[in-house]
């Protein structure tokens, strides 16, 4: 049991100390959302009168669903990192050692989620801009969130990363289900006055309670809350809990 | 064959894997003695890397069976992964750590204590000449200091065998050749059996015993000078004004099969070329351009048995599409 545990640290010191190291990919990992909030939040909110409701203008709205959008690219991505990890690098070195591979993916899973925390983090010190009040008890509340939040978007990602094993497929998802699930996750644009289809997605999309959740507890405005704290929470931890037994499962098989 | 095998330390049974219908590994049987060098010897394609895959955990099998240090591999899975070291086809060192950060996330995921494990750092460093590029970060190395961090990484845990897939695949000469230097020392200095792949015939020398693998089956096995014996002497290659007549006239006087090689030239095998060479050119019916003798090699073998010559410059689709992969990945 120690053994396992020390092989999920491993694994878990290894994903953090890369990151640390690779400043490009700190930079540009913010450069998106900072583009997003800036350019296209300014640009959107100065053209359009915003019927969201409650009072704050569209900034105010998209600033939670910014922070929701890096956790999720970010966790994903480094959920996804297995594809090319066991292929033609470190991993395959790790599958050889005496580590059961529940530890492999589960020290996976702490190290995307908290790398997509530390950049959520990163974004959610921009609030003075907007003028958003952050106080120390949101702050703790808001990572709270994050971290849930990057683990149910990291344990997908693993499903994901077991299942297919090719770079080509990698894109596809990117453009097939990362992409609709953002955009369809309210972190843009307020779901409950859309198309009915819409709506339906919505629902079913996991990301959506990630994106109320953030946005619940960072504006504190009931007007824009589509489901109750506890709600949100739960579906969250169960998706988690779900995809990381489907995820273990998947990834322990041999080929 | 074998005698009674309390000492073989890698016993493989009608191994079998198929991926889709194709036959990678196909029917192979043989066993590896403790301490010896066994070498894997045979073109891209032919079953290597998936043979070592499945004997070192890595990849499934379709059927058969393999017992490695007394454990079975179906059943004792993590037994089997503490007693063996690995070194990838692929570099799978993470270059954004030092090469002593390299092997000590290694060491902790084989559990060994820290304080040993930092002796054990500096003493497979030393080994391979690490030592004063220690601490720096593994994106700056050579790709031949990278294979020798790999092999220092490998033995780390202390495993009883040490598998080492294409060790000098991509490097120069120069760089190959120490890389041998340092498998040599290493089978000198320590107790530990060494399974190799190399589609380099002449670097497989070393070897105790050779495997020669062809299409998924082992075609040969045995020690380099036997398998070198199995030729009929020394290799003759001639140049010629006119082959067809001249390949007759060789088969009437010597008995033996002639080839054709590259370039023109025609080959066949002679037991004593030295007293053959001055007679053959004297009573010659066409006329000789040019004729060279030498000792045959484990190329020559491998041409006797399957008719083809493993190309080294043979760089499979494959092969291709994942060093641009691995570009773009890595920057």
């Amino acid at each position: 049991m120690k053994k396992e545990l020390i092989g999920v640290y491993t694994i878990w010191l290894r994903d953090i100390k890369r990151y640390f190291r690779d400043k490009p990919r700190i930079i540009g990992s913010f450069a998106q959302p900072i583009l997003f909030l800036f350019v296209l939040g300014t640009g959107i909110a100065s053209s359009l009168t915003f019927g969201g409701g409650g009072g704050g203008g569209y900034l105010d709205f998209m600033f939670p669903g910014i922070v929701g959008m890096t956790v999720l690219f970010t966790s994903f991505f480094s959920a996804m990192s297995i594809v090319w990890d066991r292929e033609f690098g470190f991993l395959r070195e790790v599958l050889v050692t005496p580590i059961s591979r529940t530890s492999i993916v589960a020290g996976k899973l702490l190290g995307g989620s908290t790398i997509a925390m530390i950049q959520g983090t990163i974004i959610l010190l921009f609030s003075p801009l907007l003028k958003i009040p952050i106080t120390f008890v949101i702050f703790f509340k808001v990572i709270g969130i994050m971290f849930l939040v990057a683990m149910t978007i990291a344990t997908l990602g693993i499903v994901l990363a077991s299942v297919i094993k090719s770079m080509q497929a990698f894109q596809v998802i990117t453009n097939f289900l990362l992409m609709p699930m953002f955009f369809l996750s309210g972190a843009l644009f307020p779901l409950n006055n859309t198309v009915k289809w819409m709506n339906v997605v919505a629902r079913i999309n996991p990301l959506s309670y990630g994106i109320d959740a953030m946005r619940t507890v960072i504006l504190n405005n009931p007007a824009l809350q589509l489901y109750p704290l506890w709600l949100d929470i739960v579906v969250l931890a169960s998706v988690t809990v779900v995809m990381s037994i489907l995820g273990a499962v998947l990834f322990s098989r041999q080929d | 064959m074998n005698d009674i095998n309390s000492n073989n330390i890698i016993e493989v049974k009608n191994l079998v894997k198929e991926f889709k219908g194709l036959r990678a590994v196909d029917d192979i049987t043989f066993s590896v003695k403790e301490n010896e060098i066994f070498g894997f010897l045979g073109p891209n394609g032919a079953g290597k890397t998936t043979t070592i895959n499945i004997i070192c955990t890595l990849l499934s099998k379709t059927s058969g069976e393999v017992t490695l240090c007394g454990h079975n591999i179906a059943r004792e899975r993590n037994k089997i992964r503490n007693c063996i070291g690995m070194v990838f086809q692929d570099p799978s060192l993470d270059d954004r750590l030092t090469a002593l950060e390299n092997l000590y996330f290694h060491g902790l995921l084989y559990n060994i204590p820290r304080r040993t494990l930092k002796e054990r750092s500096e003493e497979v460093l030393k080994m391979v000449n690490l030592s004063s590029r220690k601490n720096n970060l593994v994106m700056t190395y050579s790709g031949g200091m990278k294979r020798r961090l790999e092999i220092a990484r490998g033995l780390l845990h202390y495993p009883k065998i040490l598998f080492l897939d294409e060790p000098t695949l991509g490097l120069d000469p120069q760089t190959r050749n120490k890389i041998w230097d340092y498998i040599i020392k290493l089978k000198k200095s320590k107790n530990i059996t060494i399974f190799l792949t190399s589609h380099y015939m002449e670097e497989t020398e070393i070897c105790d015993r050779i495997a020669i693998i062809d299409e998924g089956k082992i075609i040969a096995l045995d020690t380099p000078d036997n398998l070198k014996n199995t030729i009929g002497g020394d290799i003759i290659t001639i140049l010629s004004e006119e082959n067809v007549k001249l390949k007759k006239y060789i088969k009437e006087i010597t008995g033996s099969d002639v080839h054709d090689a590259k370039e023109g030239e025609i080959r066949f095998e002679i037991k004593d070329s030295s007293s053959f060479i001055p007679k053959f050119i004297k009573n010659s019916p066409v006329k000789i351009l040019s004729i060279s003798a030498r000792k045959p090699t484990l190329n020559d073998v491998f041409l006797d048995l399957t008719g083809r010559e493993i190309r080294e410059e043979n760089v499979s689709a494959r092969d291709n599409i994942r060093s641009r992969m691995m570009g773009r990945m890595r920057h």
